[in-house]
């Protein structure tokens, strides 16, 4: 029988969807009848309170939680998220319950036997709930007490070849897409290059030195299936330089409705949305209207193309991503705590992606974006709220990029221009007795 | 990196006397709060002498999950009343 009666959750399963109030039930039980014999680290009942707080947080109104605190483990400056129930004698196996996060591998990767690994840890040293994954991209270990922390660190680091993410004011666990490792239309090796910037700042992950939190996101392609675009402060999206690459015959094999070459994929194959129409369906719906049909022959005007992946998402096998492959940056997404949400806004319209020379280029625009953010940002302050306060055009001068059309947001929005001393001939030095020549006094 | 930041003991004891004269008011504090006992160095160095002296357990971190700040080991309520000492 459940330890507290939680009349307000249960209604929480009533609904068509799965909910996480059966799971918790479940894992409760589980943990009560013990049947693989763990030797719980934890208190056995801690599953119940948490119904039980949550159950008591719905009936208040409010929360029963304190988030933060000294916990972590040796070193490490993040990782660890101290929770706290307001509420310990009612509900003492919740009374210390932090969240550890774990750096998930490039590409949520798993092998079957690192995921038994895992849970097993946990069963044993936490309450065996997790979320796969944060939103951080991170695998979450949800409660656990400060004994804990650093017997799950040794295990994690020692037998399972694994390190704690990123949380506080440090660079967060950089999270991608599957990229090359699965998917024909990335540009670049996602899983190559977020495991590279995950060990070559490392300091930055587990040491707090920042304003605040920052986060790296990768997508493969502009298709932006991690979202890059709108969750991270820094954001590399793959793309091209040269044309996109058309094969004609294919082109007219969807256009011809063959059935060896749906529309989409045939991911809306389910439903009969009539014979495909290039027209309407591809060439109608290019944002630049850089394509046209000349009889059989698809063109694209390629200068006009802004990569916005509709028309080789409609025929994959007719259209591929171009061969001068490599990524854009943006910079500067973040969620509405201050001045709203923000999505990234292009800083670099094209960097090369080289592993040959440790990514040379990226890591350059990066240690310029940090030592401008670290010098002017106020404490708590996003980078795109730097950049809001003092202009874009402060990050192009700090990263040395020229100004180009593509990093108009809106045109026309600003008559003022102030012009820099050594961009001025003769600088603001003048000779005051040629002036006089001209001007009296 | 000036001299100041890089003589490891007057730069520790700096920091440490900024700490304890701040003691009253307040326990915890942002990194930021620290560079202007360092107003020739980089905001880069600053960070690994502070975070070295969490290493040596002079100082420790408290997070709130999304923000750190740094204080005196053992300084300021939180130590005590939620049994960490």
């Amino acid at each position: 029988m459940a330890k507290h009666e939680t009349p307000l959750l249960d209604q929480l399963e009533s609904g068509p969807w799965p909910s996480f109030v059966s799971d918790m039930k479940q894992q409760a039980e589980v943990r009560a009848k013990n049947e693989a014999n763990v030797e719980f680290q934890i208190p056995v009942d801690c599953v119940d309170d948490l119904l039980g707080v949550l159950e008591l947080s719905f009936k208040h109104g409010r929360t029963h939680w304190k988030h933060g605190g000294i916990v972590g483990v040796f070193g490490y400056g993040g990782g660890v998220i101290g929770r706290y129930c307001d509420q310990p004698n009612l509900f003492p196996g919740v009374e210390h319950f932090h969240t550890m996060r774990v750096n998930q591998p490039a590409g949520k990767y798993y092998t079957s036997e690192y995921l038994r690994q895992i849970t097993k840890l946990w069963d044993m040293r936490g309450s065996g709930m997790t979320n796969m994954h944060g939103a951080t991209g991170d695998i979450i270990l949800l409660g656990t007490t400060t004994p804990q922390l650093e017997e799950v660190f040794y295990e994690l680091t020692h037998n399972m070849n694994q390190d704690l993410g990123g949380s506080g004011s440090n660079l967060r666990t950089p999270a991608d897409c599957l990229g090359e490792s699965r998917c024909e239309y990335s540009c670049y090796d996602t899983n190559a290059l977020v495991h590279f910037l995950t060990n070559e700042f490392q300091d930055e992950l587990h040491r707090p030195a920042f304003p605040y939190k920052f986060k790296f996101k990768l997508d493969g392609c502009p298709n932006c299936c991690v979202a890059s675009i709108a969750r991270s402060d820094m954001s590399f999206i793959g793309t091209w330089k040269d044309d996109i690459k058309i094969d004609q015959d294919a082109v007219n094999k969807y256009v011809e409705g063959d059935a060896g070459y749906p529309a989409n994929a045939g991911a809306h194959k389910d439903r009969d949305w009539g014979p495909f129409d290039i027209q309407k369906e591809v060439i109608g719906l290019c944002p630049t209207g850089c394509m046209k049909m000349n009889g059989k022959e698809l063109e694209i005007d390629n200068s006009n193309c802004t990569r916005c992946m509709h028309c080789i998402n409609v025929m994959p096998r007719a259209l591929k991503i171009g061969d001068e492959r490599g990524c854009s940056i943006l910079v500067g997404a973040k969620a509405p705590i201050l001045d709203g949400a923000q999505m990234g806004s292009l800083l670099v319209p094209f960097i090369e992606v080289n592993p040959d020379n440790d990514y040379e280029a990226i890591t350059e625009v990066i240690e310029n974006v940090w030592d401008w953010w670290m010098e002017e940002g106020k404490n708590r302050e996003r980078l795109g709220e730097l950049i809001m306060r003092q202009g874009f055009q402060k990050i192009l001068e700090v990263t040395g990029i020229e100004a180009a059309p593509q990093h108009v947001a809106y045109p026309r929005t600003n008559p003022y221009i102030f012009w820099k001393e050594d961009e001025v001939e003769g600088g603001w030095e003048r000779d005051v007795d040629e002036y006089r020549k001209h001007h009296l006094r | 990196m000036s001299d100041l930041l890089e003589n490891k003991e007057e730069a520790q004891k700096l920091v440490l006397e900024f700490l304890q004269k701040k003691s009253k008011a307040k326990s915890k504090f942002y990194i930021k709060d620290f560079y202007k006992l360092f107003p020739d160095d980089k905001p880069r160095m600053i960070k690994k002498v502070i975070n070295n002296m969490v290493t040596e357990e002079i100082l420790e971190y408290w997070s709130s999950g999304s923000t750190t700040m740094y204080g005196i080991k053992g300084a300021g309520k939180q130590s005590a009343t939620e049994g960490e000492d």
